[in-house]
């Protein structure tokens, strides 16, 4: 299965950084999601939750974050966010 | 002469006080420039992805930006300076506001008006001693800043940026702050922020690579209206980590110099009190010895 890099960055770290089956995230017009391959994109983020899916399928990462922006080139993911507001992936399957 | 020997033991008892107290905060800069440094490494990946973005944008797309083009309408300039909060760092604080000075009679030899804001409470007394009007001042974080404190300074400087000139806009940001070089060298900086220096001095160093052609969504221009703002405050963000981990060297060195001239110190008046204890003794031997010759040939 294809599979693409992604990096979670905030102002003041690195946030997780991994490879994932596919993204999805709060785009300006509605949630986007992203699979490899997909055309390079620069898109505004909402404030809202940043899925995350592991290559095996195992459990979905999950952030709540207040805004930023997301990249996509290259097989590459980089999500800015401003800050994480809460991880939410420890009360997945709410 | 037993006076001038208690005098020396005051001297080298408050000597020895203030050598514990020099190498105390010798231990507790040295110790913090270690957070300090990662913190600066830490914001590294964000400003890197931010500044990718907005090369993006720049070099893609042909939309302009208020904070890509120079003003005209007004002679108003902003001069942002970061200094420390406390002293016991050298001339670190010294420095930067000396650079700050230079830039800002440079600034107004070519006719502009300076609004000066200020961070760190040493730059914030030196000019409020001078009577001088300051735009904005934020004080007590210099050591550890806050990604929060960035935002507030961001947002005062980008809202006077977008001020109309009647209001007292500002036409460009300078900002001056000590860059960390290495544990013995920090220089003191100039950078202009706003309006920005587009795209050449953007892009990434690796110009190996070409920047994919991106699609914009929603569309360029928002999407460069969100970036900018915290392009500037990664900007501003970064060099207020850089000035915290160089205040931390300059203190660190400072108080290093303190302790060693300290240690001199001591050792001077340790011996200049045993001369003296040396000088009585052999006075009173002397009075002794002339005092039983006296009797001696009185006899």
């Amino acid at each position: 299965m294809a599979t693409l890099e992604v990096d979670l960055v905030a102002t003041d770290g690195k946030i997780w950084s991994g490879t994932a089956r596919q993204v999805i995230a709060p785009a300006g017009d509605g949630e986007m999601g992203i699979l490899a391959g997909h055309q390079p994109v620069l898109t505004v983020l909402k404030p809202g939750e940043i899925r995350v899916y592991p290559p095996e399928g195992g459990e979905v990462l999950r952030w709540t974050v207040d805004g930023g922006f997301l990249s996509f080139d290259a097989n590459q993911a980089t999500i800015v966010v401003d800050e994480v507001v809460e991880p939410t992936t420890s009360r997945a399957g709410h | 002469m037993a006076g001038l020997q208690r005098v020396y033991k005051q001297r080298i008892k408050s000597t020895q006080s203030l050598k514990k107290m020099f190498r105390a905060q010798e231990l507790i800069a040295a110790s913090r420039i270690g957070k300090a440094r990662d913190r600066v490494s830490m914001a590294a990946p964000y400003s890197r992805a931010i500044t990718r973005a907005v090369s993006a944008v720049a070099t893609h797309s042909n939309v302009t930006h208020p904070f890509l083009v120079e003003r005209t309408d007004t002679k108003r300039v902003a001069v942002l300076l970061i200094a420390s909060d406390r002293g016991m760092a050298g001339a670190y604080s010294a420095s930067v506001i000396r650079e700050t000075e230079r830039l800002i009679e440079r600034l107004e030899r070519e006719g502009k008006t300076v609004s000066l804001y200020v961070s760190g409470r040493r730059a914030v007394s030196f000019y409020s001693f001078r009577g001088r009007e300051l735009a904005g001042q934020w004080q007590g974080h210099s050591d550890a800043p806050s990604t929060e404190v960035a935002g507030e300074i961001a947002e005062a400087l980008l809202d006077a940026f977008r001020a109309p000139a009647d209001e007292g806009g500002i036409a460009e940001v300078h900002v001056v702050y000590t860059h960390f070089v290495n544990m013995v060298t920090q220089n003191p900086r100039v950078i202009r922020l706003l309006p920005l220096e587009v795209v050449e001095g953007v892009t990434p160093p690796d110009d190996a690579e070409t920047l994919p052609l991106y699609e914009f969504e929603p569309e360029p221009a928002v999407v460069l209206d969100a970036l900018l703002p915290r392009y500037v405050r990664s900007r501003i963000y970064a060099c207020l980590l850089q000035a915290a981990a160089s205040e931390l060297a300059a203190r660190q060195r400072a108080m290093h110099t303190a302790t060693e001239n300290a240690e001199d110190l001591i050792r001077m008046y340790t011996r200049l009190a045993n001369q003296a204890r040396q000088g009585e003794i052999t006075q009173e031997i002397s009075e002794i010895v002339s005092g039983a010759d006296a009797l001696a040939s009185a006899s």
